[in-house]
């Protein structure tokens, strides 16, 4: 594994996905050359204001992103101060709204939907990615890869509309069966499951075909990245299809996977439209899955109180968003230093 | 180099005995398939729940068993798990296809019917100003003009600050302290990438709350500002990788003959990569304009014509099709509708809400998909000829 992953890749890859974090760590392969035009023997070389401009200009924008990201944690966070000041658990007092009770459910919802369509999504995507890289015929590869592609040019909202409309009515027949005959599970416990079926199942289905295209696209990407030479050395002693991909390609891509999966996760952490369209809201605890109106997430709740809300329950739903910020910022940091840590081995 | 491929085959060598590793022509697979296609249609008439939803996926799961089994039986083990596993990965790819095709179809056969009702172009000309109760009437130009206001805000505000930002990356951070300068930007620039929507918009309102102090402010130029927090990564990150494919050869012929540096970029480099600049930036808009969460909290919603950026809410697709969606079903009580303003009778329709959302939806996908298209075929016509 260790040995496979330190082969540098045939081809660079030229169409990566957007979003993929393999980017900063590879070295710059591009210009070092600009240096060069100040050459140390000719002295200093002669500053040209159209050169000062330019060099501002750039290196500014680049501090604007700086200042950008810096201003979204100062803005979350100054503004959710008046909810941390006024609630029980800092300073608030014993009748005041608990933070605690507030968000905790909210974050269980978010992850809890998350890690459900990931669940669902990385065993089809992976699938996908094989099938487009190693099983399709090579002239059936680019078009089925588009079509993939095609799925992430569609906007959450058409998504949510879709599942809200189509998708739910269809699901029930499927989750009477999972609530009658594998009720034992505790994920299709409770009472049977009422129509209309605006479940978190639900949701984390719709959510699972949103996040399918980014792990697809990425994991494709890293499956196509194998050693030629590995994969046909596999081919060549007399392995199947199914034995070289088991022993060449899947060790070769696995970091690729999991930070694809990482990847699918942030954003289906922080995914809006569909949950706020096809769940129908509630504030619990519930592992209940098929149940209507236990869970919410952060995002949903945040768009579906914010029209109305105020100040002061403002300021609850931004320190909501502040926590949504942090956990997909370390879901995302721990998908790069993955990737960081398999580039360097 | 790797020891794994030589310990799968020995082990295959020493299971597998000579007459069972025989391969069967493709045909046998459709037997298997047809057979396992007629268990199902029998089990299902059996248990009298037939439909053909019903009868692919059972079928399919038989097949599995049926298929593995048969393969075992006549061709080993190795190649039945071979076999299994070509089975498994296209009936993934069967599956991401329903989510995709249902819904492509949905869009277009539930919204194709208002946008050429009742005159081709109607619902694009039309607001929504007193359309009232299920009045089968009202369109989303009002949504559209929002919707290019605000993503074209987003662009001016992104494309500059993207463009110049991978230039720094490319072109100026190369060593020294602005090479750990641009190291951190990379970073923050992933950072970005990952920041979920509703977060955007969260920050676009704080940030104009407290630069005017009126906490009911939503007017489009907030949206822009929400929308520019997602789209400055991807600008970053795709022109990045369009001025690294520039050959350095290039610049160091401009550098040769004396031109300054800035002249370099603005002149050869940007030149030679205008075509996949214009591709990133045509994909991000793309990405940008579909986009709801940050626009429900930063933009509000309006039924009528708003073009005025600076002032005032605005009304936009993605925030159009979720609010027609959650006014449900409408209430008729009469034949006809009139409008409070222009006095106009129209008629009443129950599910005119769900019409207009899915008009609206079929109108968004087209437009994601031009655009799509569009950067597809700028790479491809207008690419630099680097390989001469």
């Amino acid at each position: 594994m260790s040995s496979s992953a330190a082969d540098p890749a045939p081809s660079p890859s030229q169409t990566r996905a957007p979003g993929a974090p393999d980017a900063a760590d590879a070295p710059p392969s591009g210009p070092t050359g600009p240096s060069r035009s100040e050459d140390p023997r000719r002295g200093r070389a002669k500053r040209r204001p159209g050169d000062m401009i330019f060099t501002g200009l750039s290196v500014g924008s680049g501090l604007i992103i700086f200042l950008t990201l810096a201003l979204v944690a100062i803005f979350l966070t100054v503004r959710s101060l008046p909810a941390i000041r006024d609630s029980r658990e800092f300073g608030g007092g014993a009748d005041a709204v608990s933070l605690w009770e507030f968000t905790a459910p909210l974050v269980f919802g978010t992850v809890f939907a998350a890690v459900l369509a990931l669940v669902m999504a990385v065993p089809v995507s992976i699938g996908i990615a094989l099938f487009i890289s190693h099983f399709a015929p090579r002239r059936l590869a680019t078009p089925l890869g588009f079509m993939i592609d095609l799925l992430a040019a569609v906007p959450s909202v058409v998504f949510g509309l879709w599942g809200g409309v189509w998708l739910v009515p269809k699901m029930q027949g499927l989750y009477e069966l999972l609530n009658t005959y594998l009720g034992w599970i505790p994920l299709f416990a409770g009472p049977e499951p009422e129509p209309p079926m605006r479940n978190l199942a639900t949701a984390s289905i719709v959510l699972a075909v949103m996040i399918l295209p980014i792990i697809t696209a990425v994991s494709r990407e890293v499956f196509l990245q194998t050693p030629r030479l590995q994969e046909e050395a596999a081919l060549a002693l007399g392995a199947t299809r199914w034995e070289t991909i088991r022993t060449v390609v899947l060790p070769f891509g696995r970091a690729g996977v999991v930070s694809a999966s990482m990847l699918g996760l942030g954003r289906a952490l922080g995914e809006t439209m569909a949950v706020l369209m096809v769940l129908s809201p509630g504030s619990s605890f519930s592992l209940h899955i098929l149940e209507v109106g236990q869970h919410n997430t952060i995002a949903a709740n945040i768009a579906s109180q914010s029209a109305e809300a105020t100040p002061d329950v403002m300021a609850r739903l931004i320190f909501t968003g502040l926590v949504l910020f942090i956990i997909t910022f370390i879901i995302n940091a721990l998908a790069r230093a993955i990737v960081a840590r398999s580039a360097r081995a | 180099m790797s020891a794994a491929p030589a310990r799968a085959a020995s082990s295959g060598l020493l299971t597998g005995s000579g007459a069972s590793e025989r391969r069967l022509p493709w045909y046998h697979l459709l037997v298997t398939a047809l057979a396992s296609i007629a268990l199902a249609a029998v089990v299902l008439v059996l248990l009298d729940s037939f439909s053909i939803g019903a009868l692919v996926v059972l079928g399919y799961v038989l097949h599995l068993v049926v298929g593995y089994s048969y393969a075992r039986a006549r061709e080993g083990r190795r190649w039945a798990a071979d076999r299994l596993v070509t089975l498994l990965v296209l009936g993934a790819f069967a599956v991401a296809m329903i989510p995709l095709v249902s819904l492509l179809w949905e869009v277009v056969a539930r919204g194709l019917d208002k946008l050429l009702n009742p005159y081709p172009g109607y619902f694009f000309t039309h607001d929504m100003a007193g359309v009232v109760g299920g009045m089968a009437s009202g369109g989303i130009s009002h949504a559209i003009v929002g919707t290019l206001l605000v993503t074209l805000g987003a662009s001016i505000i992104s494309v500059p600050i993207g463009l110049l930002t991978s230039i720094f990356l490319v072109e100026y951070a190369t060593s020294g302290p602005l090479r750990v300068l641009g190291r951190g930007i990379t970073f923050l620039v992933d950072v970005m990438t990952g920041i979920p929507s509703i977060v955007a918009g969260l920050f676009g309102l704080a940030l104009f709350i407290t630069l005017t102090g009126d906490p009911g402010i939503r007017i489009g130029l907030m949206g822009s500002v929400a929308l520019s927090v997602l789209m400055i990564p991807t600008v970053v990150r795709s022109s990045e990788e369009m001025l690294r494919l520039v050959p350095m050869e290039l610049r160091e012929a401009a550098f040769g003959l004396g031109v300054p540096k800035w002249l370099t970029i603005v002149k050869v480099v940007l030149r030679t990569s205008i075509a996949g600049l214009t591709t990133g930036v045509t994909l991000a808009v793309a990405r940008v304009i579909g986009e709801t969460a940050p626009l429900l909290l930063t933009v509000g919603a309006l039924p009528l014509m708003n073009s005025h950026l600076f002032d005032g809410r605005m009304q936009t697709l993605p925030t159009f099709i979720n609010s027609q969606y959650r006014s449900g079903n409408a209430v008729c009580n009469s034949e006809t509708v009139t409008n409070p303003i222009t006095q106009m009778q129209y008629a009443c329709s129950t599910t005119i809400n769900y019409d207009r959302a899915w008009a609206a939806a079929l109108t968004l996908i087209l437009i994601v998909m031009i655009l799509n298209i569009a950067a597809r075929l700028v790479s491809r016509f207008f690419a630099p000829k680097l390989g001469r």
